[in-house]
């Protein structure tokens, strides 16, 4: 019996509609492909991308060298050189991140106590040489002013599930 | 003996032992923050509470004295709870900053606060402020964290004996600050660090530099005075951090002086990396070949009575025997480890031993100091005597310059006269010695130095023959020395041998012409004008007066940077260890030795640490014994007689922070001496109230 289902099947070409109508559904739905670069599609606020170190409202940098991201890092890609500054508060000499070596575990902005260093939204910083890459404290610093608006706003909405 | 049971497990101990004791005997840990086993017990902190069966409340168990069939259970519901309401109590004003402060990871507060701390606040209030107080250059203070646990008032009236700090107001408003118009000049002020369970006190010289979990640590041995404490050496990369005591029951408790702490910053500063050569008058960098063939250039042909070699005050044994070793083999006998020409004779070894030994000193009942200041020359041995007298039935003499020894003693005067009166019987303290089981005497280098330095020596062999300072089983002769290098030099005989000069003939010979070429090894004490046309060849760590006259600096390594043997004042051979590298070129010292005698053509025979250490034991077998006191036979009579001279009797030492190279290099020592002047100086103005 099903000998005889399955060659009428094979006869009359019935999978072979199915599959077709199947594309006809598709041709009607939204495209899910975007035109990347020009078109990009939506990321989670808790997408982790790019480090950048933020500062307060009032500019003062935010970071405190505790050094707690560079004792948690798994790749050991954070090196901090704490020093007192002259008005007597501790702040990082040096700030450096080995993007080469950073795995975007997430784990530095977890340990921050301070929410100074983040991972932001940006993931479009491949560069033409190693060097590059190897971020020092000015470029950190420079990237949270470019991105704090986004920065502040990732933090917020995340802030209820934390 | 009381029998007690504390969490199931018998325990009988002494009558008058608290809970906390007994716990700690058997292993079992109370969380404490007032309690120190060094400390006078003042139960304010209330973190040691446990339950007592039959007692209506949980109990303080450091205060609480053990009685016959007690039973303790430590850790029950209501024990927990109960911490866990105190430590409540203490974070509600203890400030959140864990990631700034230098204590953060070895903070004996934010380890219980991980046992006993809930995870929220409950307080909506504000939290506190306290102002913070001025402590001086070592001690950086932020008295908001403080908990006022009262650790820091103890130690300083207790231990250091300078009873400068105390605590002000009551309940919330307590704040511990200082007494008006004193300072906190102690010489052990930085114990105060060590003692503080938060981060109120922390060290001001290396404050925000590092974190404690990233500090790698190196077992050491102090080597800025001849105590010997023994230290440990953190370090980060190739950097020294900061060097805190270990605990050594024998020899520094688990104290640690200013100096021997604080002067690591001379580590970084001021450091001989590489070789010089002097030309046309200029010190210039070569190579390690140029300037070995400078010395044996300048060594061909020359006899070896016109040879000579000094050690200085923080050389090593290992650096010493090579030197002897090379001298010997060049023909020499000019060899001296005494550069202030102490009169110490070598061929007794008790002679200059601090026989009594430093944990030994508190068994004694009478005490003579003779020209020493034992507070500014070894202050942790100072804090010792302090202990012995505090307990009473001790009575100390001092001759020499009257200053605070933060215990009381009879002053007899500053003349040596006053030596001779005792050993001769005539003056009422050679009954006191004489009467008393274990009497004792301390000679400082202070006197031994001077030009009747042997003389003296030989008035104190006299006086402790005449009133029984040396009997069964005690031996109460102590030399007090200032050199690390000291007793390992006398030990390996780094003395004038057949025919040799000591240090004032190798100075009178260089001046003469009679010496042509003299070794300094870190030697930076002899008066380098009196070195006359000689050619000195320089090896050191620092670039100190010896630097500075010498014609080639052979750059050696510092006692971080090096496994070295150093033999206290006691006689116990004690052995450094490599925190880090020595800085550029610099090697050990005694393979520079090694690779000079090479180029002499003169090879000594030993190529590993091993080898050197095997020759130091066939030296003295002293060596072999490491960390143990090899005591020495009373022996034959030393000292000389003679006349004395009528100068006052003063300590060797004017700046307790600047004694040597290391500390001359150090910007904390130099604040400091700012700050204090030359140590030990505590007393503060007169207020108003002062009657």
């Amino acid at each position: 019996m099903s000998f005889i289902d399955r060659t009428t099947r094979a006869f009359l070409l019935t999978e072979l509609f199915q599959g077709l109508w199947v594309t006809l559904g598709y041709m009607f739905k939204p495209k899910v492909t975007i035109n990347y670069p020009y078109e990009k599609g939506p990321l989670s606020p808790r997408f982790r991308g790019e480090h950048a170190l933020r500062r307060y409202a009032n500019g003062e940098e935010r970071c405190i060298a505790c050094k707690l991201c560079e004792a948690i890092c798994p790749a050991q890609a954070i090196t901090i050189e704490p020093e007192p500054r002259p008005d007597g508060s501790r702040r990082a000499r040096r700030y450096d991140l080995d993007m080469t070596k950073c795995i975007y575990c997430g784990l530095c902005q977890e340990a921050c106590p301070v929410d100074a260093i983040v991972e932001g939204p940006n993931f479009e910083y491949a560069t033409e040489t190693r060097a590059e890459l190897m971020y020092n404290k000015s470029k950190l610093l420079a990237n949270g002013d470019r991105w704090e608006v986004e920065l502040a706003f990732r933090l917020a909405a995340d802030a209820p599930y934390r | 003996m009381p029998k007690l049971t504390i969490d199931g497990r018998e325990i009988e101990v002494e009558a008058g032992t608290t809970i906390i004791q007994a716990a700690d005997q058997l292993g079992i840990e109370i969380p404490r923050f007032c309690y120190h086993e060094r400390l006078a017990i003042a139960g304010n902190c209330r973190m040691c509470l446990v339950e007592v069966e039959k007692m209506p409340k949980p109990v303080a168990s450091c205060a609480q004295p053990v009685g016959e069939g007690m039973v303790v259970k430590t850790n029950t519901p209501v024990v927990r709870k109960a911490r866990q309401g105190v430590m409540e109590f203490l974070l509600l004003n203890h400030p959140l900053d864990c990631p700034i402060c230098d204590q953060g990871g070895e903070c004996d507060l934010q380890d219980q606060a991980m046992a006993y701390g809930a995870d929220k606040g409950r307080c909506q209030e504000g939290k506190r402020a306290v102002p913070d107080k001025d402590y001086g250059p070592l001690v950086q203070t932020m008295m908001t964290r403080c908990i006022q646990c009262t650790r820091c008032v103890r130690f300083i009236s207790e231990i250091a004996g300078t009873p400068v700090l105390g605590g002000l107001g009551r309940g919330e408003h307590m704040e511990i600050s200082r007494y008006v118009g004193a300072v906190v000049s102690s010489e052990l002020s930085g114990n105060l660090i060590d003692l503080c369970p938060v981060g109120a006190l922390t060290n001001k010289p290396a404050s925000y530099t590092y974190r404690s979990w990233e500090l790698k640590k190196t077992e050491s041995v102090d080597t800025m005075d001849a105590l010997g404490a023994s230290i440990r050496v953190d370090t980060r990369g190739n950097e020294v951090i900061r060097v805190l005591p270990r605990v050594n029951e024998d020899v520094n408790e688990e104290w640690l002086s200013d100096r021997s702490r604080f002067a690591v910053d001379g580590l970084k500063r001021q450091r001989l990396d590489r070789p010089y050569v002097r030309k046309d008058g200029k010190l210039v960098a070569v190579t390690w070949t140029e300037a070995f063939a400078a010395i044996a250039d300048k060594l061909k042909g020359l006899a070896g009575s016109k040879i000579a070699a000094i050690a200085g005050d923080q050389a090593d044994a290992e650096a010493m025997v090579a030197y002897k070793d090379l001298l010997t083999a060049l023909g020499s006998t000019n060899l001296d480890c005494r550069q202030d020409g102490a009169a110490l004779d070598p061929a007794v070894r008790a002679s200059y031993l601090f026989n009594s030994t430093a944990a030994g000193i508190e068994n004694a009942d009478a005490l003579l100091l003779i020209g020493t200041n034992p507070r500014k020359e070894s202050p942790v041995l100072n804090a010792r005597i302090r202990k012995r007298w505090q307990k009473g039935g001790f009575k100390v003499a001092r001759i020499g310059h009257k200053s605070d020894l933060t215990y009381k003693y009879e002053d007899l005067g500053d003349q040596a006269s006053v030596l001779k009166d005792i050993a001769e019987g005539k003056h009422p303290f050679f009954e006191v010695l004489k009467n008393a089981a274990r009497p004792a005497l301390v000679i400082g280098q202070g006197a031994l130095s001077r030009d009747d330095g042997a003389v003296l020596l030989g008035l104190a062999r006299k006086l402790a023959d005449a009133a029984g300072l040396v009997k069964d089983g005690w031996n109460g002769f102590n030399v007090l020395h200032t050199a690390a290098a000291r007793v390992g030099g006398l030990d390996l005989g780094f003395v004038p041998g057949q025919g040799g000069k000591d240090v004032a003939g190798i100075l009178a010979g260089a001046a003469k012409g009679d010496i042509e070429v003299v070794f300094l090894l870190g030697a930076d004490e002899v008066e380098m004008a009196a070195l006359g046309k000689a050619f000195v060849v320089y090896q050191g760590s620092h670039g100190d007066a010896g630097a500075h006259r010498a014609d080639v600096v052979l750059p050696g390594a510092a006692y971080t940077e090096k496994s070295a043997t150093y033999v206290n004042l006691e006689g116990r051979a004690q052995q450094t260890r490599l925190a880090v590298f020595p800085p550029g070129e610099a090697k050990e010292d005694w393979r520079i030795v090694r690779a000079l005698s090479d180029v002499l053509g003169k090879p000594l025979p030993y190529d590993s640490l091993k080898s050197v250490r095997e020759r130091l034991v066939k030296a003295s077998p002293v060596f072999a014994a490491i960390d143990a006191v090899t005591p020495a036979a009373w022996g034959a009579a030393f000292g000389t007689e003679g006349a004395l001279s009528d100068q006052a009797l003063v300590s060797n030492i004017d700046n307790f922070y600047m004694t040597d190279p290391i500390s001359r290099a150090s910007k904390t020592m130099a604040e400091c001496t700012a700050a204090f002047g030359g140590g030990c100086n505590h007393k503060h103005k007169k207020t108003g109230t002062h009657g």
